[in-house]
């Protein structure tokens, strides 16, 4: 293991500034089946060579639309009403908004000219083409070049993109990369053409922290050295700070309020960009160290003790016996909760903390190791539980999942969803059925009028409403949260977790808080276990983690967070962690 | 890939063993056997039968031996010796019989898979790409009329309009004059001038279901995000789809291969019979029906053997196109 620092300084260019692509007015409708939807109206905004504009809003509020409106790229409904997209052209403006889908400029201008790079590097790479031949015909539709010249391309634009053996990567299928690695070979194909602009959107809401901090690190310094205009489409505020050289926040469509990073962050003027801010810096505290005694210290009993606790993958599969092919996904794990505590579990993606998760609950059967359960006075070892006595554990120890769209049964009311473990266990129903969900739904804050309505009718964050209350219905005194607040914008975390503080303080429970988001853990926990390759590796309160955290890794996963304060870059100058 | 070619040919050798148990069983449910066929219908026509001569016959045949026996004497036959056994009804080895049946079979299958694809790919296409235009609809009327239709009544339709229009001979895959003539040009002409209508008749229920599964899963895959990454790349509309969804929309055409060998040869009996065709459904049906055991439980050994291949075709063939299958 070694660290070194990082950092990327920023070089001013000669050409920068000059406006290479301009956006006036641009309104997009959508005809849905019973009215017109405007997606986007009156956006105004221009793109500097060499400088980054964020286009920050929540989910729904038109931005990655406007994204792909600049490649002229709409769904079969939609369509611009108005307005102009001038890419600024040796012979004077284009403007993409009158081409025509087929129209030869639009075709040499995709691609060519403005490049794409986005959210899901596994779904918008094509699974059965190799990664190579993806990029070579990038570069053979804009530089005319033949086969071998092509490939020999590809294999440069790889290793600029900083993939290991890109001789031997560019035969290989997108299944055998990494996310970070396939996100890699997106922009590679995205900047073939050397294009001047650079649309990213989302470029790495769906990776880890330490590949996000990369995988910036990577455009950045790409952008610098091409001095490449891009437009970066995020609903992260921590990202936006820095990265971002102008800001444009996004609200139902339109822009609300535009300015510089600096500006922006620090002289906001618009009440929603002051409410984004403020639910994102909240994050940055610890909500539980405030006048609240040591939960740690208060109880000597723990409600739940984790000792030696191990799953292995692929032991006993392979015919030559051995464990040699194993997968350790949780290693020797040990740790105790207390009554009344929030234990979070951060670590990556394949670090094995949803893996831990189940192993409590037992839904995945433990390789070694053993689960003692104390809530019931006696000590039970869950391990050991038949059954039938299972059932019983899994009334006290409930689930939050991560998907509130996925988790709810669509084709069942709220009542029936809210209702059902009620059922299951046979300890209600009718009128007393009724009563208990409607004074679970108000717990979360939601009308007992809703009790009669199906999920679709429901937000994000009241979906993940409707699925606490389930998790309470069977007055649990454990709740394992599973990625909970993962899929909701940030003001709804903010307030889903107030909503879980709040249970807490009224009910007397306790929290396993799985997350990879290390600013909710933060906010949210008392202590936390960071996880890495299966093992725990370093666990103590949230603030010393967070601010003084002591393993290696640690350093490295705390460094790669971004801060949300432009003057006060934390991504740039990380530590990184090399095994 | 060798390797798992290898290991589903070894897989194969208990499934045909399990399936020659089965073929021989079946033909040997019905109650009688061929003498007892036989004798109805000589009774029928009046004729008068020795019981001592039917003893001697039902010896000679082995028929009152068990049925393992039976099934001994007939399955080392065909492993030791290639032989299949004799037909009772047809006076000659069973071998000879199919095979003759098999090159006309096997090419007309053929030449319906082909034109199933030929047809259904690009109309497929278009109803995804075009979904609820007029032309999609058109499209989807027809398909669904080919569904509907059983085939024996397309089958007497197009004959119909073949001899009215084009002065054709009804049926059969020759006009009379070249049946029995050596191969010509001229033969070849009128061969093809015949063999459409069993094509279009055989191929229009698969066209139409596939169409359907086409334009299903390309609807799926149209709103992909790597669709939008192959047109942001700047490859016309037409080449992106084309080239990408479509590739994967594809696995349904290859899987068709496994369950329409067997299907060609089993399921378009009826249409064979109306069209008086030279294919091997007919013959099935008449070795059946007389209990001709030897000629029918080949039949059906062949056709579980025809269902096997065409599985181990369409997998290999499913590997080679999705890289997905072939590394897992």
């Amino acid at each position: 293991m070694q660290m070194q620092a990082v950092t990327t300084e920023r070089q001013s260019d000669g050409a920068e500034g000059d406006v290479v692509l301009k956006v006036e007015n641009l309104s997009l409708d959508f005809r849905l089946r019973t009215q017109i939807l405007h997606a986007v109206r009156d956006v105004s905004f221009e793109l500097q060579r060499g400088k980054t504009l964020c286009l920050v809003g929540e989910s729904g509020s038109g931005k990655s639309v406007t994204a792909r409106a600049l490649l002229h790229i709409l769904d079969k409904n939609g369509a611009i009403t108005s307005g102009r997209i001038l890419l600024a052209g040796k012979s004077g403006d284009i403007d993409i908004a009158t081409l025509t889908e087929h129209s030869p400029e639009l075709l040499k201008i995709r691609g060519g000219r403005i490049g794409l790079i986005f959210q899901e590097p596994m779904s918008s790479l094509s699974p059965v083409h190799t990664i190579g031949s993806q990029i070579v015909e990038a570069l053979r539709l804009h530089r005319r070049m033949d086969k071998k010249q092509a490939r020999a391309e590809t294999i440069e634009l790889l290793r600029q993109v900083e993939i290991p053996n890109p001789d031997k990567m560019i035969d290989r299928y997108t299944f055998e990369f990494s996310g970070g690695m396939r996100q890699r070979a997106m922009i590679a194909m995205a900047l073939a053409a050397d294009p001047e602009i650079l649309i990213a959107d989302e470029p790495t809401t769906a990776l880890d922290v330490t590949t996000q901090a990369e995988i910036l690190d990577l455009i950045k310094r790409l952008q610098v050295s091409r001095g490449m205009a891009m437009l970066l489409i995020t609903h992260d505020m921590g990202i936006v700070a820095e990265v971002a050289d102008a800001v444009a926040v996004m609200r139902y469509g339109r822009i609300v309020e535009a300015g510089s990073a600096d500006a922006i962050f620090h002289d906001a003027r618009h009440p929603y960009t002051q409410r984004l801010l403020n639910s994102t810096v909240k994050l940055e505290r610890n909500q539980r160290s405030d006048g609240r005694a040591d939960p740690v210290l208060l109880a000597h009993q723990p409600v739940l003790s984790v000792r030696h606790l191990s799953k292995l993958y692929g032991a006993s599969t392979s015919w030559f016996g051995g464990n040699a092919h194993a997968i350790k996904a949780v290693d020797d794990v040990s740790f105790d909760l207390y009554p009344g505590e929030n234990l979070g579990i951060v670590g990556e993606s394949g670090s094995g903390k949803t893996t831990l998760g189940r192993l409590i609950l037992r839904t995945v059967e433990p390789t070694s190791g053993q689960v003692s359960y104390f809530g019931r006075g006696e000590p039970v070892d869950v391990t050991g539980l038949s059954k039938r006595q299972l059932k019983a554990f899994h009334r006290d120890v409930r689930l939050v999942f991560q998907d509130p769209f996925a988790s709810l049964n669509p084709r069942m009311t709220v009542k029936e969803i809210v209702g059902d473990p009620l059922v299951v266990s046979g300890t209600m129903k009718g009128a007393a059925l009724e009563r208990r969900v409607a004074e679970l739904l108000d717990l979360v804050g939601l009308d007992a009028m809703a009790m009669e309505r199906y999920p679709h009718a429901f937000s994000g964050g009241q979906r993940q409403r409707i699925g606490i209350a389930r998790a309470l219905a069977l007055d649990p005194k454990i709740i394992i949260a599973d990625e909970a607040t993962a899929a909701l914008d940030v003001s709804i975390r903010a307030q889903i977790l107030d909503l879980l503080l709040e249970i807490q303080q009224r009910l007397d429970l306790s929290f396993v808080f799985i997350s990879h988001d290390i600013s909710v853990v933060r906010y949210f926990c008392d202590r936390v276990a960071v996880m890495h390759r299966g093992k725990l590796v370093e666990m103590g309160t949230a603030e010393q983690i967070c601010t003084d955290p002591q393993q290696p890794y640690t350093k490295s996963l705390i460094s790669a967070v971004p801060n949300p304060d432009p003057r006060n870059k934390r991504m740039m100058h990380r530590t990184r962690f090399t095994a | 890939m060798l390797n798992y070619v290898i290991k589903r040919l070894i897989y194969m050798i208990p499934t045909l063993i399990g399936m020659s148990i089965i073929a021989f069983t079946i033909i040997q449910l019905p109650p009688g056997d061929y003498l007892t066929s036989m004798l109805a219908s000589m009774a029928d026509s009046g004729a008068n039968i020795d019981p001592g001569q039917i003893q001697r016959y039902r010896e000679i045949y082995g028929l009152d031996a068990p049925m393992y026996e039976q099934y001994w004497k007939w399955i080392s036959g065909i492993l030791l010796r290639g032989d299949f056994g004799y037909s009772f009804e047809w006076n000659r080895p069973v071998g000879d019989l199919i095979w003759e049946r098999m090159g006309s079979t096997l090419g007309i299958s053929i030449a319906s898979l082909l034109f199933v694809w030929a047809v259904s790919l690009p109309i497929g296409i278009y109803s995804a790409m075009r979904r609820h235009s007029v032309g999609d609809y058109a499209f989807t009327f027809l398909g669904f009329i080919g569904l509907a239709v059983p085939n024996f009544i397309m089958a007497l339709v197009l004959m119909y309009f073949s001899y009215k229009y084009f002065g054709q001979s009804v049926g059969g895959l020759f006009s009379p004059e070249y049946a029995e003539a050596p191969w010509s040009w001229g033969k070849f002409v009128d061969l093809m001038a015949h063999l459409w209508i069993p094509i279009v008749v055989i191929g229009t229920n698969g066209t139409a279901a596939l169409i359907r599964i086409l334009r299903a899963n390309l609807t799926d895959e149209l709103n992909k995000p790597y669709v939008i990454t192959a047109k942001a790349k700047g490859l016309p509309e037409y080449r992106a789809v084309v080239k990408y969804p479509v590739r994967i929309a594809l696995n349904p055409f290859v899987s068709a291969i496994g369950w329409v060998l067997p299907e060609l040869i089993s399921g378009v009996t009826i249409t064979a019979i109306v069209l008086n065709l030279p294919t091997a459904g007919p013959l099935l049906l008449r070795a059946l029906i007389s209990q001709d055991m030897y000629l029918a439980g080949s039949f059906i050994l062949l056709m579980g053997v025809l269902t096997l291949v065409g599985m181990l075709v369409s997998d290999i063939l499913l590997a080679l196109l999705d890289p997905r299958i072939r590394f897992n």
